[in-house]
């Protein structure tokens, strides 16, 4: 089944296009990477298909269920640095949108928070507090709350930014068995070239002007791919 | 300073509006201390004192208006101040939340020294008599909260009422958009509802406060509880709990002790407020090392 159709999309702010001509359709079960130098306009995508903003030209279709949004981990920011909350109270934060005007979280939602950590191996920190824990905790976390908004689809920006190379292993492993085990259907924008070779069903190189979009074989075998694997940017 | 005895401050008790006092000092005091947690973690502290000085402004329009008709029907300066606030508020958030080409900053005290400098102004033409007396109440509250009457006691249970419910009722959400706005948004919260919500919340309790501290001292009210308890509370739960009951026992003691020692209402609560942060500073210092 389909999740996700894009045609043609154009992005950017004020008229300006920061990409152009980007396609592509994401079924149940794929694992998407998003690749592409920084300012080629991977930010603004992941804005776009968020709905954050709408795109110049071209048509998004997210064919998701009702009552399911897509799973967000955004980069952290500097508001949450020093931010007094519990994992737990994070962790629940995933629920609001579906609870639209309801004042407080029910029964169901509680226990299904409570899953969600106890699958990411974060149960035992759920009193802690957020500012306290290490960055792949902290992921860990928001990876939880993501998890609460959607059962489907998990959009990761740069999910391993700024951990080592133990924890950022780690990372991938959870994401991948969240892919394959739990049956989430995943979009990665990532730097890291062997990570998204190993891990990607499907691969979307954004460039300037223009997009490659196809499975990661198609894209080993591509003249951007072959560049871009060896490190030279396209 | 103009100390009373014991027996002379027992006294006080006996007169109903010194409880009104209190109950007004009470009720802002708790309303203040919810929303400045949400004010300081969105780090929109800065907003609070704007929009004080706005209020200023609307108070000294009110000044005016009630000049012109003559005092003559019991004529209640919320019902001008309140909507001018309000709209400061949300024109501010505007503003300040989006790329313009005046910038947040800047925009705030482009309005906060306007309304200052125009209220002034505006308080000179009211040819009220006592020009100094009225803007140094609004300015530092009023010199004796005790000159409070019911239509003023039941204003404030009116809209401390509206803005506690408020915030109960959307503690989750508020707690979502202060934690991660573009979170919530994309998965389909309406965050620019709960911003605007939030805005017009926080100019209800600049409102409130202005009798009890006055618009200089209003951001002290709002921020000082929340700032406190961060230092020591790590949930959301218990800084916004804490935040409260620390917010209200200080205002109840300085309106105590600016009765007992004759001192100005507002600079003493602030005063109050100042102690607690430096004792909630040093015991999250040891609470760190222990």
């Amino acid at each position: 089944m389909e999740l996700l159709k894009c045609h043609d999309l154009s992005l950017g702010y004020e008229g300006k296009a920061v990409a152009e001509h980007i396609s592509f359709t994401l079924s149940e079960g794929e694992y998407l990477c998003i690749v592409g130098e920084n300012g080629s306009g991977k930010s603004t995508l992941v804005k776009t298909l968020l709905k954050l903003q709408p795109p110049l030209s071209g048509s998004i279709e997210r064919l998701l269920p009702k009552d399911s949004a897509i799973g967000y981990l955004p980069q952290q920011t500097p508001v949450q640095k020093d931010f007094p909350a519990t994992v737990e109270e994070i962790v629940r934060s995933g629920f609001l949108a579906r609870s639209r005007l309801r004042p407080f979280y029910t029964k169901e939602e509680r226990a299904l928070a409570e899953e969600k950590m106890e699958r990411l191996g974060i149960t035992h920190l759920k009193k802690r507090c957020y500012r306290e824990l290490s960055g792949g905790q902290q992921q860990r976390v928001l990876l939880a709350r993501a998890l609460c908004a959607t059962g489907n689809l998990l959009l990761l920006d740069e999910p391993v930014a700024g951990l080592d190379p133990k924890v950022t292993a780690e990372m991938y492993e959870l994401i991948a068995a969240l892919n394959r085990e739990d049956g989430l259907t995943v979009i990665m924008v990532s730097h890291d070239i062997s990570a998204v070779l190993e891990y990607a069903t499907h691969i979307l190189h954004v460039l300037h002007g223009s997009a490659f979009f196809g499975t990661t074989e198609e894209y080993r075998a591509s003249e951007v791919g072959k560049l871009f694997a060896r490190g030279e940017c396209a | 300073m103009n100390v009373i005895s014991f027996q002379e401050f027992l006294e006080f008790f006996n007169f109903p509006f010194v409880w009104y006092a209190l109950i007004i000092c009470v009720l802002t005091a708790l309303c203040a201390a919810l929303l400045g947690v949400t004010l300081v973690l969105k780090r929109f502290s800065f907003i609070g004192d704007g929009l004080s000085h706005v209020a200023f402004g609307g108070q000294a329009v009110a000044a005016v208006v009630a000049v012109l008709i003559g005092h003559a029907f019991d004529f209640n300066d919320t019902f001008i101040v309140l909507p001018i606030t309000v709209i400061a508020a949300i024109l501010l958030l505007k503003t300040g939340g989006r790329k313009t080409k005046l910038n947040g900053d800047a925009t705030l005290a482009l309005i906060s020294v306007s309304s200052l400098a125009l209220g002034y102004l505006i308080y000179s033409f009211s040819d009220a008599g006592n020009l100094a007396g009225d803007v140094c109440t609004t300015l530092f509250g009023s010199s004796s909260i005790l000159m409070v009457n019911e239509t003023d006691l039941y204003t404030c249970i009116g809209m401390s009422i509206a803005v506690i419910l408020v915030y109960i009722l959307f503690y989750n959400k508020i707690f979502g958009v202060t934690f991660d706005e573009t979170f919530a948004k994309a998965t389909g919260v309406k965050t620019e509802a709960y911003n605007l919500l939030i805005a017009v919340v926080i100019a209800f309790i600049i409102v409130l406060a202005m009798n009890l501290v006055g618009s200089l001292l209003i951001s002290a009210l709002v921020i000082f509880p929340a700032l406190s308890a961060m230092r020591v509370f790590k949930s959301f739960k218990l800084v916004v709990l804490c935040s409260a009951v620390v917010s209200v026992v200080c205002s109840v003691l300085g309106v105590l002790l600016s009765i007992w020692l004759s001192t100005p209402v507002g600079s003493t609560i602030v005063a109050i407020d100042l102690i607690a942060f430096l004792a909630f500073t040093l015991a999250g210092k040891l609470r760190a090392r222990a």
